[in-house]
Parts: structure tokens; C-alpha cells; sequence
């Protein structure tokens, strides 16, 4: 049953199959890692941690951006209310990506880091060899081109189409992500520098610009499965994504703190980040309270609670877990400890992970010809998977946390002299890395069942 | 307060905002890039620490360690690891004969790679972080472990 409102809305579904493949691979790597921590040699020299690491957290990074590009194809159109512009352009750009990102991990695995830099020619335009930009400059070139050809092809459905707020915000988000994807072009020799600008990649992406596009597609889903006004949905999302730009922008100086710049840092990233978990905290209550005044009973039950279920772990992983080490006096003793660690893997899994399996569970039925709503075995099923997931992810994070707290307590708070060493503290930490592999497994198996979901078929009940 | 607070009114406040605290952040930006020299002490910068820095992002040595408290976790800290393994006095030593032993084979232990690298990049490697070091980090880390 074709349910789609434009049919070249279809293209978002190999965006979405292809970012969860990617997925599958993150989870997997991050499992060798969680090994690695416990098991130093567990695969001997095979696969060092560097290129485990490498490929967990880029693989991350590319399925969000095809988790990203999907929804947009997805809902630009039927926000527009007009075909895209440009169907057979979607769909090069998708193999070209796929092609490069999956060049790009065998080149991490295959190869020596060295030599992968060598023979894509980093001495002539060194980027490479910076956490999360380990990617070739050739391959960040694609980047950009695949980004151009994508704002272009959406900039001219809008153009042609209506132009609703929800387009504007995700327009506006996917513009910015590719504008500050540019200082990854940008490496001096300075160190002081480099780190200073490498931020405004990282951090406006995932402070800044990522925020307004997940509030982008969180408002298109709260629309179609509560029924509620575009009106009222769509001020709540200005207002949201107003603090968060608000707090976010000069928040960033929270990661400044122990750079080579002026003290004034301190003040204007504690006080700024501080407010950052405002508006996740108001993206909890929108959720919640539009999916309470609902109009309507969409049979998609499975969408509403990722829907929910990223308004509260966004806020639990990126709010209060960001929250407990942004101030500058206890940043200076948890910087770069597990602390960092726990609310990475919980605001990256609640903000990004669940948004995009938000648009996914509400879209896939569709561009897949189900209807409106999986059956409801499959429903179920996919529940499992949320459940088992996310309560996972909350562990994770509770062992980091435990074995930063721990790692604080003996390497960071004692003089020189008493604290104990890196190496001699890792070893008081196992146990806590050890009930962390746990945590990694369940959440694989819950991947397991949220991708087996997409496999029961049975007679449409809902 | 719904009716009165429209639509456009919040619309304003997210452009507004946006823009206001965007060129407060430029600003406060440029400011720091006009004080940065005093901190990073750029004019040590040789050659060789140049030559260090490539060597450092050639080999992903981020995807272990942290420098000044950023990159991985999963191997020491190592922003301060000059003043650690013996400064001025010893670090050259030791430096290159560490990174001339790995891996080291201990059974369990997390593995360091052997990078295969010349005598002269081992030195460029420690120029690199003996500058490194030397940069004004605000007083980080808390203690001389990193």
C-alpha cells in the first residue's frame, strides 16, 4: 500500500538502510575497543586501538550524516509539498558517498595509518590525524561536494515549494553543518591554533547546528504522529532551538578552558553551558506535552516512543551528563577522563542515534510500501529494541562514570607524587570496563532485535 | 501567554539570538587570536617541532592518547610527558628508547604499535612535545600524572 504523499520521497530508504549497516559495524568495533580496554593484546597488533577507535567513531559520524541526509529527503518534500527537484541526483550522490565512506574504512583497516596518509597526499595538504577529521583531505573533498550537491538539491525543492518552518530550521541546521565543516581545512602548525578552530567543527556541530536539525525532524514527527497545530508545534521549535543556539554558541567555550587562551574563558563557558540543558530540558516537556494533547491515534506506536524516548536521553546524555563536568573548576580535575567518555556515549546514542531511528520508525513503513504503521509484531519487536538499547546505553554510561569518578579520585585530585600514574589507575578501573562490555553486549543485541523488526512481516492489525 | 507569544516572536528571538551571540563569539574570537602569541609561545616554534606535529597526526597518535586532555583515553596523557619522563635533563633518553622498545609483548597489557620511526623523527616527535609543554595550559593539568 504506496502511502507515500510524493514519490521521490523513496530515496531517503537506501539512506536509511545503508546508515544502519554502518551501524551494525560501529557497535561492533566499539565492542573490540571495550575489549581492548581490559585485554590490552586481545588481537595481538591486528587491529591497534587507534584504528578500532578511528573506525568506531567515524563510522558514527557517517550513518548520523545518512541518517541526516535521509530525513531530509524524506521530509523536505512533503514539507514543501512538491516532488524534489532532482531524484537522480539523490541517488548518485548516494553511491558516491557509500562508495567513498566505505574506501575511506577499508583504507583505515587495511593500511597503516601512515601510509594511508602518504599515499593520499596529507604532505601536500596535511588535515589528516586529528580526532574525528582522520579522514583523508581527499575524502573530505567528497565531503564537501556530496554536501554541495545534497543543499542544492534540497535549496531548489524549497525554492519551488512551501516554505514551512521546520524546512527552514533543517535547511538552516544542514547549512551550517557543512559551512563549519570547512575548518577542517584549516591545520597550522600551531598546535594552540589547530585546537582552538578544530572546535568549531566539533562543537558547532554537535552543540550548535546538529541540535537545530534534530529539532527539525523531532517537530516533523511530533506533527504527524500527534495531529497537533503546525502553529503551535512549530513556535515551541523556534523557542528550543533559540536557547540552544543562544547557549551553545558561546558554550563553547567550555572546551577552551584549558587552551591557550585568555581565563575570561572559564566564565563565559561555564555560565553559557550551564544553560545548555535548558533547551533539552523544554524538548522533553514539547514532547511529552504534544503527544498528551494529541488529536488523533496514529497506529505508528513505535515512532512515538523514540520520539519520547530521544526528548529524555538527549537531555539525561547531553544535558545533566554534559552539565555534571561543564563548570571550569570541576572541568580542570574530570578533562579528558572516562567522565568525557559516559556523556559522549550517552548524548551521541540520545540526541543523534535515537532522532534518527525517530524518523526511521515513522518513515520505513512508508517508503516501504507497508502503509502507515508496521504490524504489530513487528511494532513489539522493535519496542525490544528500543528498550534493550537504551537501558543499555544508560549503563554504559553509569560504569564510565564510575570509572571516571574513580579515575578523578586517584589520578587527578592527589599532588604529584601521590597520584597514581595512567596506566597503574587503568588497571583499578577494569571492573568498571568489564560490566561496561556487559552493558555493550546487551545494547548489540538489542540492535539485533531492532533491526530483526524490519524483517516481520505478518497481516497489517492496526 | 500561548496567544500573545506568537509564532513570529519566537521566530525573531532563535534569528536574533542566533546572530547576536554568533558575532559576540567572533569577536571574543578575534580578541583571543590577538592574545594567543603570549601563550603558545609560537616564535619556538623550529622546524623540527613542525616536522614533530606531522609526524603526530601521520601516525594518529590522538587515536590513544590525549593532548591536553583531548583525543583518546585509552593511553597516558601526553601534553605534560615531557616535564614526566625526565625534561631537559632526561627526556630525550628515555623518549627514544621507548618508543625503540614497543611493542612491548607484555601479556594483557595494552599494546603501543611500533612506528618505525628514523632517529631524526623521534627527535622532531620530542621537539614537538617538548614545545607542547611548554604552552601556558592555564595551569592544566592538576598534577604532573596528566
Amino acid at each position: 500500500m504506496n502511502t507515500l504523499k510524493y514519490q521521490s520521497q523513496a530515496v531517503a530508504k537506501p539512506y536509511f538502510v545503508f546508515a544502519m549497516i554502518l551501524f551494525v559495524g560501529q557497535i561492533l568495533f566499539g565492542l573490540l575497543m571495550g575489549l581492548q580496554y581490559v585485554i590490552g593484546d586481545i588481537v595481538g597488533g591486528l587491529i591497534p586501538f587507534n584504528v578500532a577507535r578511528m573506525v568506531h567513531t567515524n563510522l558514527l559520524i557517517v550513518w548520523l550524516l545518512f541518517g541526516f541526509m535521509g530525513a531530509a529527503y524524506y521530509l523536505v518534500p512533503e514539507e514543501a509539498e512538491t516532488e524534489l527537484y532532482s531524484p537522480k541526483l539523490a541517488l548518485a550522490l548516494f553511491w558516491i558517498f557509500a562508495a567513498a565512506g566505505v574506501a575511506t574504512i577499508l583504507g583505515y583497516l587495511l593500511v597503516p595509518y601512515a601510509t594511508l596518509a602518504h599515499i593520499t597526499g596529507n604532505d601536500l595538504w596535511p588535515t589528516m590525524g586529528r580526532e574525528f577529521l582522520e579522514q583523508p583531505t581527499i575524502t573530505k573533498l567528497g565531503i564537501v561536494v556530496v554536501a554541495l550537491g545534497f543543499l542544492f538539491n534540497l535549496g531548489m525543492t524549497m525554492l519551488k515549494g512551501r516554505k514551512t518552518a521546520i524546512n527552514m530550521v533543517m535547511l538552516t541546521g544542514l547549512i551550517g553543518l557543512a559551512v563549519f565543516f570547512l575548518f577542517a581545512f584549516y591545520n597550522p602548525t600551531n598546535l594552540a591554533l589547530d585546537k582552538y578552530f578544530w572546535w568549531f567543527v566539533v562543537h558547532l556541530w554537535v552543540e550548535g547546528v546538529w541540535e537545530l536539525i534534530m529539532g527539525a525532524i523531532l517537530a516533523f514527527v511530533l506533527i504527524k504522529v500527534t495531529g497537533v497545530d503546525r502553529e503551535v508545534i512549530e513556535k515551541w521549535l523556534y523557542v528550543i532551538i533559540a536557547m540552544a543556539l543562544i547557549s551553545g554558541i558561546l558554550g563553547t567555550g567550555h572546551h577552551f578552558y584549558w587552551l591557550m587562551v585568555p581565563e575570561y574563558w572559564q566564565w563565559v563557558g561555564s555560565i553559557f553551558s550551564a544553560i545548555e540543558p535548558l533547551p533539552f530540558f523544554a524538548m522533553v516537556l514539547y514532547a511529552f506535552n504534544m503527544v498528551n494533547r494529541r488529536r488523533r491515534e496514529h497506529p505508528n506506536k513505535a515512532a512515538t516512543l523514540w520520539a519520547l524516548g530521544t526528548s529524555v536521553m538527549a537531555f539525561l546524555g547531553a544535558g545533566v551528563w554534559g552539565f555534571l563536568h561543564t563548570l571550569a573548576p570541576v572541568n580542570y580535575y574530570t578533562h579528558g577522563t572516562q567522565i568525557t567518555a559516559a556523556h559522549g556515549h550517552m548524548a551521541f546514542y540520545g540526541a543523534y542515534a535515537m532522532i534518527v531511528m525517530t524518523i526511521m520508525s515513522y518513515a520505513m513503513p512508508k517508503l516501504r510500501g507497508i502503509g502507515e504503521a508496521n504490524c504489530n509484531k513487528a511494532q513489539v519487536t522493535e519496542m525490544w529494541g528500543f528498550w534493550l538499547m537504551t537501558v543499555a546505553m544508560v549503563f554504559i554510561t553509569l560504569f564510565l562514570t564510575g570509572a571516571g569518578v574513580l579515575q578523578v579520585w586517584l589520578q587527578r585530585i592527589p599532588e604529584s607524587g601521590e597520584a597514581l600514574s595512567f596506566m597503574a589507575t587503568q588497571d583499578k578501573l577494569a571492573i568498571f570496563y568489564w560490566l561496561r562490555e556487559v552493558a555493550g553486549v546487551i545494547f548489540l543485541i538489542g540492535l539485533i532485535a531492532y533491526l530483526a523488526s524490519f524483517f516481520i512481516t505478518e497481516k497489517k492489525t492496526a | 501567554m500561548s496567544e500573545r507569544f506568537t509564532k513570529g516572536m519566537a521566530r525573531n528571538i532563535y534569528y536574533g539570538g542566533s546572530v547576536f551571540f554568533f558575532l559576540i563569539f567572533l569577536a571574543l574570537t578575534f580578541h583571543t587570536t590577538k592574545e594567543m602569541p603570549k601563550r603558545d609561545h609560537r616564535e619556538n616554534i623550529t622546524e623540527s617541532v613542525a616536522r614533530g606535529k606531522a609526524l603526530w597526526e601521520d601516525n594518529n597518535c590522538v587515536g590513544c592518547h590525549s593532548l591536553i586532555g583531548e583525543g583518546a583515553y585509552f593511553a597516558p596523557e601526553l601534553g605534560n610527558v615531557y616535564d614526566r619522563r625526565g625534561g631537559e635533563a632526561g627526556f630525550k633518553a628515555f623518549f627514544n628508547g621507548w618508543m625503540k622498545a614497543q611493542p612491548l609483548n607484555i601479556p594483557g597489557r595494552r599494546q603501543m604499535p611500533n612506528f618505525h620511526l628514523s632517529d631524526q623523527e623521534i627527535d622532531d616527535l620530542a621537539e614537538f612535545l617538548k614545545w607542547t609543554s611548554e604552552m601556558d595550559t592555564n595551569n592544566w593539568p592538576p598534577n604532573i600524572e596528566g
